[in-house]
């Protein structure tokens, strides 16, 4: 996402080395945009200090009149209780919300920072906490109030969001505004006027506006001040534009320490999340050891032992048992085969990822075309993880989505192996419903990979997954 | 008959020696790894090869790619490739020049000495035998498809597999249980279905299918 962003200011960034006139106008359409934002963010601060101010408010005037005039009851008091509930409900209820706002905000200055005023803002925010599970129900997907408050308060991310409300409402305007206002105040007070003196085609601009009274106010001397003014303002107004994304990168961006702890944070939990997954894997591996192959092999001994005894006695029934023996070992290496082909499939370490994924097009039940090509091969856990992501996708598809065809694109551009699978399915996939697609992004995290699912109701579904990594 | 054999496990080597010669086959080399294949396959010219997939010194799918090289620069020599797994991707190269004479199994299927020797025959005779297993997976993909395929009756489809696994008439109405015309019906019906070109020739009507089923 940053990688876009910086790709799209960079060519924005090229642009302005010498805009003009138009990119000039255009930088003051986008100073009014941004000061759109601006007013609503004032409004987001009020919603986040009035509920505040308003209980605090109560409960002083509150306590102000019972000391003043002993305990007692009446309309005083009801008053300020009323003010007291009011602003403890807004808590309750517009804080989560305003804040939330505020974010999105926050996020869309980023957005617009980085393709207008080609400044890059980057983002630290904690992930929301699991929701708690709440017993006997499923698992829940809102938070409570105060897992919702707490995640958003210790985050410096929200404090800082907040911080730029505040600058942005106090300073912020300037910067948009001063260009806007020398166009503006040039035109209308001073050349208006100035044409309105000049001859017979603009002599009903005359009337319009009185022109400024001071000494030496000739229309020439007006139509100049106006002329310089809007100079003025159009050609700051791109400088301060990037002023003003400058501004905004000072309060938003997150502090380094901020961004090394967030990354912390992400390798601790992708790491535990790795470490019981290989757990898990070697429980099962040892399981199905023991119930399968050792179980047969055990069973084996005993056909063979038994046969031996047989032989002499009984010849036809001892080759019965050895035949018995030669099905059992049979059934060992099929269950062995699938085990292996669950660790690490043969084809993918003979072929590389591409003939793997090839092969698993081919006993695809569904018509998979498989398309692109990788020039070298990615590392052998990446190429591992990457296998077993696309194995799974292709169940789901096939599990799922009621599609008939599915095709699966991989390549490596831009530091990354990207492979996308798509279908002509009914559509409707989130990795907020099933534990499947969440599951694979997570095991992709390990590896600083991605996955993003589209799939809306109807189809067609495209799941891209990305994951860093240099070829060899 | 003449075979070279290539294994890099001396137990399965020395087994395959044992059961080929038991069979009546001529061991010309038994090699263990995949340049002296080549070089035993030049220089012994045998009527059917037997090649395991992984061998020395990558222990990836060397033994395919002799193979396939030994076929290129001898059209049309027979090779059955052994293999502790069966891939789809591995069957169609093996069948992509589509001069047949080419084998696929599982090592599991050694077990059964009869029925392996009958298939390094066949593939020395031109036939071709593939492992139950990839056909399985063949018909399972096709299966789900709504297609001519499910128009086939259980019994045909039975017949369909043990075709697509290399099998004359008679080996199949021997499986079977049934008479060698009541299989020859079957398989004209099979094709008459499928829209397939009728063909006397074994080998043809094989790989026909093959392709038919690998589409």
């Amino acid at each position: 996402m940053y990688g876009e962003a910086a790709a799209a200011a960079g060519e924005a960034g090229g642009a302005r080395l010498r805009p003009g006139l138009g990119g000039r106008l255009l930088a003051l359409g986008r100073a009014l945009t941004f000061f759109g934002l601006l007013l609503a963010g004032a409004v987001l601060l009020m919603l986040v200090l009035a509920p505040a101010v308003l209980a605090a408010l109560g409960l002083g005037q509150f306590l102000k009149y019972q000391l003043n005039h002993g305990l007692s009851f009446d309309s005083q008091d009801a008053r300020d209780l009323l003010a007291l509930v009011l602003g403890l409900a807004c808590c309750r209820f517009v804080l989560p919300v305003a804040l939330l706002a505020a974010r999105r905000l926050a996020m869309l200055t980023r957005r617009l920072s980085a393709r207008w005023c080609g400044v890059v803002i980057g983002a630290a925010y904690e992930p929301p906490p699991a929701a708690r599970r709440q017993a006997g129900a499923a698992r829940t997907s809102r938070l409570s109030y105060q897992q919702r408050m707490s995640w958003l308060l210790s985050d410096a991310g929200t404090w800082r969001d907040l911080l730029w409300l505040v600058v942005n409402t106090v300073a912020g305007w300037t910067l948009l505004l001063v260009p806007v206002t020398l166009v503006c105040v040039g035109t209308i007070t001073f050349i208006v006027p100035a044409l309105g003196s000049m001859g017979p085609p603009f002599r009903m601009l005359r009337h319009l506006v009185t022109p400024p009274a001071f000494p030496g106010n000739t229309p020439l001397v007006l139509f100049l001040i106006g002329l310089a003014m809007v100079a003025t303002g159009t050609w700051t107004g791109p400088l301060l534009l990037r002023g003003y994304g400058g501004l905004a990168r000072l309060v938003l961006a997150p502090s380094g320490q901020a961004e090394l702890a967030q990354r912390v944070a992400q390798l601790t939990r992708t790491r535990r999340e790795t470490l019981d997954t290989g757990a898990a894997e070697l429980r099962r591996i040892e399981r199905d050891l023991h119930d399968g192959a050792q179980a047969r092999l055990v069973a084996m001994g005993l056909t063979l032992d038994a046969a031996g005894r047989l032989i002499d006695t009984d010849p036809a029934a001892a080759r019965a048992l050895l035949y018995e023996a030669r099905d059992a070992s049979a059934r060992a290496l099929a269950e062995l085969r699938d085990l292996v082909r669950g660790i690490h499939p043969p084809v993918l370490a003979d072929r590389g990822l591409a003939d793997a994924i090839r092969a698993l097009a081919l006993d695809s039940p569904l018509r998979a075309r498989v398309t692109g090509s990788l020039p070298g091969r990615p590392p052998a856990p990446v190429e591992s993880a990457a296998y077993f992501a696309v194995s799974e996708l292709l169940a789901n598809v096939a599990k799922h989505s009621g599609a008939g065809a599915a095709e699966v694109d991989l390549r490596h551009s831009g530091g990354s192996l990207r492979i996308s699978v798509s279908d002509d399915g009914a559509g409707g996939a989130s990795p907020a419903r099933g534990t499947g697609l969440s599951g694979i992004a997570r095991r992709l995290a390990a590896f600083d990979g991605v996955l993003v699912v589209s799939s809306p109701v109807g189809g067609p579904t495209v799941v891209s997954l990305e994951m860093p990594c240099a070829l060899s | 008959m003449r075979v070279v054999i290539a294994e890099d496990l001396f137990l399965l080597r020395d087994g395959l020696i044992r059961l080929l010669e038991a069979y009546g086959f001529e061991v010309g080399a038994a090699v263990d790894n995949g340049g002296d294949f080549l070089a035993a396959v030049r220089s012994r010219r045998p009527d059917v090869a037997v090649v395991d997939v992984r061998l020395p010194p990558t222990f990836t799918d060397e033994g395919l790619r002799a193979a396939l090289r030994a076929r290129a620069e001898l059209p049309g020599l027979p090779i059955l490739v052994l293999s502790q797994y069966v891939e789809q991707l591995y069957a169609r190269e093996l069948l992509a020049d589509g001069a047949g004479a080419v084998g696929y199994l599982l090592k599991d299927r050694v077990f059964d000495g009869a029925q392996f020797t009958d298939a390094v025959k066949r593939v020395a005779d031109g036939g071709t035998a593939m492992d139950p297993e990839v056909i399985a997976r063949l018909l399972a993909r096709n299966a789900t498809f709504e297609g001519p395929l499910s128009r086939l009756s259980p019994r045909e489809r039975e017949v369909l597999s043990l075709m697509a696994e290399g099998r004359s008439n008679a080996a199949i109405a021997a499986r079977l249980v049934v008479t060698e015309r009541a299989v020859a019906k079957h398989t004209a019906a099979i094709f008459t279905k499928l829209d397939l070109q009728p063909s006397d020739d074994d080998n043809r009507r094989v790989l026909a299918v093959l392709a038919y089923l690998g589409r």
